[in-house]
């Protein structure tokens, strides 16, 4: 009883409700609980365990390889990157994006029982809700790795830049991700349209393909989509492909932060009601 | 020395307005959203529900205070704003403390997770530091008594096991400031003993207690102030005694509001139209006769059923007769009067409520307080002897003693 109590005061919400960083912080425990539940659910009950981590994108940069690289047989744009490497590396990029932006869109919903019966700053939820898709990422990562030693590929001094695209990846998924995440807490039908038109989109951005099999006419729509913007530096950095173009990088490094921001700002005017709509 | 005066809790002026959507359920799609604004563009495109409105109070450090109030008097939206789970729409809350919250046992418990990871996730979701959960983990885990499966999923725990150690992690919770949403009624009676006795010591160790209850027992048990809530706005606060007879007075006036369907929860498919007994007195071991009428309602596919409770003036439901038991399904194209009645169920001398409820799939209409009588204080037993001889037991029953 000695210590000085805390001292809280409730009134109605703002119109700009702005994170308390000290809140989140006090409460960081929720969130590294909630990231191992979700770490230690996902491979419990399964035989092959992580296993499935590394599957999941050989299994996809496969699939690519064959209809991208075989039938439609279309080029890395660069002769010394097998197209499995291209691919793999593109999915590895897409996956780290689509998970922030899948997983932190549903984890609100997700997470009913908790919104309605507890308090906690709700941004923990989504937040911790990154852990999974990262050290996913992370494995696939290392698998990466360990095929660039195979095909003996050298990506260069570019590789250091890898955990900025990484970071400007994660904010652009998040971002997305946690307005999502608040309005699908109002209106379910984020949750059916969302996947679909991310499904667009991985067709639309050069995943599997090169840019520059891109058709000419076509290619102002690729430019100004910035899932190019980093699919194009994240394999720059890990396979020394042609670097990106500086605009493209510009906007990313501008947009990516923008994008987060307004993810967070949407997120938290809707925070307080959440417990009312969900 | 300011923080010692200040009282624990301050509330001033709060009100919480719920909009309800004009068609009577919120759009919970895009599209049937869209389809609303386009009809009622012009028009007022919702309808406004004070759940609570203008209620001040303060808590001094060290109380314990309940909240007394029917269904829908606004007891847990009072506790959710407290609590911050949802906001305020009015007014201004001081909390001088951290606050726990039991709304609910296991919030956040995952069966996937084995008992000790639980007790870690739960605990920091209920607020705990790593730091303190591991002071007092040894104690939880005591307190559960389920040594023996912490490295269990707790998907494979009895129901009771899984309750007791939910309940254990949140007894644990050392705030300033508790929120209890009446979570006391859970596992079996000697651990219900020992919740109880865990609730007395965190009031009387100097913390402030919020506890929310429809039994206005435990509300005298536990509690050394209350508040009693009615409709959304504050009718009482004071002493326990002060405010269960508020509570029971209030009983006239939420029986004339509930004889107005349009007032009555429930979806309104459809609506009893009479509830009445023969009299308003009954002699104990007499029958316990009901009629209720319902007009027919087109609204309505396939037969309901109606559940019938009657409940002492403390608010606790002595029984349940739901027709279902019986087989009994009424049909909704048809005007009905139906009757229910109760044998061998000798009540004590007191007031009591009959609550209505029709159903089917959800809740058609909730009739509280849809009757009230009173039994006669003169005893079913052959003999009269002094007043202990009856003093104890929430019902008078039909029994004999043999072999002598």
């Amino acid at each position: 009883m000695e210590q000085s109590v805390q001292r809280t005061v409730i009134t109605p919400p703002g119109r700009l409700n702005l994170p308390s960083w000290r809140e989140l912080w006090n409460a960081r425990e929720v969130a590294v609980r909630l990231a191992l539940r979700d770490i230690i659910v996902r491979y419990r009950q399964t035989i092959f365990g992580i296993t499935w981590v590394i599957a999941q994108p050989l299994v996809s940069a496969g699939i690519f390889t064959v209809v991208f690289g075989q039938i439609a047989d279309l080029s890395t744009g660069d002769e010394h990157i097998p197209y499995f490497l291209f691919t793999l590396a593109g999915m590895l990029a897409w996956n780290l994006f689509n998970g922030s932006l899948g997983r932190a869109s549903g984890s609100m919903v997700g997470n009913q029982s908790l919104v309605q019966k507890v308090f906690f700053p709700r941004l923990l939820v989504p937040v911790s809700s990154l852990a999974s898709v990262v050290v996913d990422f992370l494995v696939a990562l290392v698998l990466a790795v360990v095929l660039l030693f195979v095909y003996g590929v050298n990506p260069g001094w570019a590789v250091l830049l890898l955990p900025v695209w990484i970071l400007l990846i994660l904010m652009v998924g998040t971002g997305i991700g946690l307005a999502a995440a608040a309005y699908m807490v109002k209106y379910r039908d984020v949750g059916y349209v969302l996947p679909w038109l991310v499904q667009i989109l991985l067709y639309a951005s050069p995943v599997a393909y090169a840019l520059s099999e891109v058709p000419a006419n076509l290619r102002w729509l690729f430019d100004i989509n910035p899932v190019t913007w980093f699919l194009e530096g994240f394999r720059w950095s890990l396979l020394g492909t042609e670097a990106p173009v500086t605009w493209q990088v510009v906007a990313l490094v501008v947009a990516a932060p923008l994008i987060l921001l307004a993810g967070t700002l949407v997120f938290q005017k809707n925070e307080r009601e959440f417990a009312d709509y969900i | 020395m300011q923080a010692t005066t200040e009282p624990a809790i301050r509330v001033a002026g709060l009100g919480k307005t719920y909009r309800l959507g004009a068609f009577g359920e919120r759009p919970s799609t895009a599209a049937a959203a869209a389809i609303q604004w386009v009809r009622s563009t012009g028009k007022q495109k919702y309808t406004l529900f004070d759940a609570l409105d203008d209620v001040s109070f303060e808590v001094p450090h060290g109380e314990a205070l309940g909240i007394v109030g029917r269904n829908g008097a606004g007891k847990s939206t009072l506790l959710k704003i407290l609590t911050r789970v949802t906001a305020p729409t009015r007014g201004r809350i001081e909390l001088n403390g951290r606050v726990g919250s039991l709304l609910e046992v296991g919030t956040g418990f995952h069966p996937e997770l084995t008992g000790k990871e639980n007790i870690y996730l739960n605990g920091a979701i209920l607020g705990m530091t790593r730091k303190e959960i591991t002071r007092r983990y040894d104690e939880i885990v005591a307190f559960s008594g389920i040594e023996k499966f912490l490295a269990t999923p707790v998907k494979r725990y009895s129901s009771g096991m899984y309750v007791r150690l939910a309940f254990s992690v949140a007894a644990h919770l050392d705030t300033e400031i508790l929120a209890i949403d009446e979570v006391l009624a859970v596992g079996d009676a000697e651990f219900q003993r020992r919740s109880i006795q865990k609730m007395r010591e965190a009031a009387r160790g100097g913390r402030t207690v919020l506890y929310v209850s429809h039994q206005l027992q435990t509300v005298q048990a536990l509690c050394t102030s209350a508040v009693l809530l009615d409709r959304g706005t504050l009718k009482y606060s004071g002493s326990v005694e002060g405010t269960l007879q508020a509570y029971r007075d209030s009983f006239e006036s939420f029986a004339a509001a509930q004889s107005d369907p349009a007032k009555r929860p429930g979806n309104g498919n459809l609506r009893l139209s009479s509830v009445r007994m023969e009299d308003e007195f009954v002699k104990s071991s007499q029958d316990i006769v009901v009629d209720f009428e319902a007009p027919p309602s087109r609204n309505l596919v396939g037969t309901y059923f109606v559940s019938m409770h009657i409940n002492n003036d403390q608010g606790t439901v002595i029984a349940q007769c739901d027709s279902r038991l019986v087989g009994k399904w009424f049909d909704p194209e048809k005007p009905q009067k139906g009757r229910l009645v109760v044998r061998d169920l000798w009540l004590k001398p007191g007031q009591y409520t009959v609550d209505v409820y029709a159903c089917q799939a959800g809740v058609l209409d909730a009739w509280e307080g849809a009757w009230r009588f009173e039994v006669l204080p003169d005893l079913p037993y052959p003999e009269f002897t002094e007043q202990s001889s009856t003093e104890k037991g929430m019902v008078f029953v039909n029994f004999d003693y043999e072999g002598v």
